[in-house]
């Protein structure tokens, strides 16, 4: 189990999507840029000319580097492309979340906790 | 008599016949109490699965409406504003802040989110025009990540109980099928090994006593057969000094040297 300290400092959001996706976010007030010289955006945004290694090291760094990302919030079409990195992570911090974009209409089929949901209950 | 489980390695003795008597009435309490609280788990798991099920559906209605407001801010503002937006994010205004809830001994995390007061990046987007719309979109867009991180909350604490749950099942039955069988046996190994020792014991008393009577017998039989020998002698010798050999006979007799050997097995 998680111990304290390690997610009382978990205060940030971030997302990785299309580039509606991530905007719509960052109006709402999640976009966050580190300061210094090695500036790290708390947000990817993914088009059809992204290699799926970038999402997979973007997701990477998000889930395991950073230490003050509280949820991923990531497009169930791209979380689909990392669909075996998505499945693996199974730490509660942070939560990953597949949310729908504009394009992709939202499958409950696909989603990683809710596949997880059915197989507990033998559906 | 040592069945599937086995026992512990412990000596036949009373005293820790207490020792297994004691830790199998520990083991059933604790198991009795793992087992309410596995099913007080699952009850909450339950709750939180049917409530993840229809916060997902409700997700997908809000993503929905919130998209539609983007779709209107870049029909105002007639351009992509998607650029602008990402340069000019600098530092977050909506925040999480996680708080815990203890259900029965475990810790579920709790996303709470709040604005950051007096942190605005977009303070010039849309201000040629569609300053409106984005305004709303904003508003939209803000509810929206309020219902995801709602979600998150419920997720997290999904994975978490999912583990915790297993971890109390894996206890119960081991409890059940494990440490309640083996301490079972150890007792039943003592108790009848203490038997074991009784009977014995009890053979070796009877079998003392016994070769005493023997030797006791043996030993009246002696003596009688000495006082006949006398007798018979006294008669030969026709009364001559009668009284003399008699109290010699006699201390012997109370002496009783044949008597209390010491038995050697």
């Amino acid at each position: 189990m998680a111990s304290n300290a390690t997610y009382k400092d978990r205060q940030l959001l971030a997302v990785i999507g299309d580039e509606d996706s991530v905007t719509g976010l960052l109006l709402a007030g999640i976009g966050h840029v580190t300061e210094g010289a090695d500036a790290q955006r708390n947000f990817l945004v993914v088009d059809s000319k992204t290699e799926t290694s970038q999402i997979e090291q973007a997701f990477r760094n998000f889930t395991e580097e950073r230490k003050d990302i509280a949820i991923l919030l990531i497009n169930q079409h791209i979380a689909e492309r990392i669909r075996h990195s998505v499945d693996t992570f199974a730490d509660p911090f942070p939560a990953v979340l597949e949310i729908p974009s504009k394009d992709h209409p939202y499958d409950p089929e696909k989603d990683s906790v809710l596949k997880r949901v059915r197989r507990l209950f033998g559906e | 008599m040592s069945g599937a489980v086995g026992r512990e390695p412990v000596f036949p003795t009373r005293q820790s016949l207490g020792l297994m008597k004691s830790k199998l009435k520990g083991a059933e309490t604790g198991h009795s109490l793992l087992k309410r609280k596995s099913e007080a788990l699952t009850k909450r798991f339950r709750e939180i699965t049917r409530r993840i099920d229809e916060a997902k559906r409700k997700m997908g209605r809000v993503m929905q409406i919130a998209a539609f407001s983007l779709a209107e801010v870049s029909y105002a503002v007639g351009g992509d504003i998607g650029y602008q937006v990402q340069e000019s994010a600098k530092q977050a205004r909506f925040r999480v802040r996680a708080k815990q809830e203890n259900v029965s001994g475990v810790f579920l995390p709790q996303f709470e989110s709040y604005t950051q007061e007096g942190v605005n990046d977009f303070a010039l987007t849309g201000l040629g025009k569609g300053g409106q719309q984005i305004q709303r979109c904003r508003e939209t867009y803000a509810r929206a990540v309020e219902t995801l991180v709602e979600l998150a909350s419920l997720q997290t604490a999904f994975l978490i109980l999912d583990e915790v749950i297993k971890v109390v099942n894996r206890r119960v039955n081991a409890i059940e099928h494990v440490i309640i069988p083996r301490t079972e046996n150890t007792i039943k190994y003592i108790n009848s090994e203490l038997d074991e020792l009784d009977r014995e014991e009890f053979y070796r008393l009877k079998k003392v006593s016994g070769k005493k009577q023997r030797d006791t017998a043996a030993a009246d039989a002696e003596i009688l057969a000495a006082r006949k020998k006398q007798e018979a002698e006294e008669a030969a010798a026709g009364g001559s000094a009668p009284a003399k050999p008699e109290p010699e006979a006699e201390a012997a007799d109370v002496l009783g040297e044949n008597e209390d050997n010491d038995v050697i097995f």
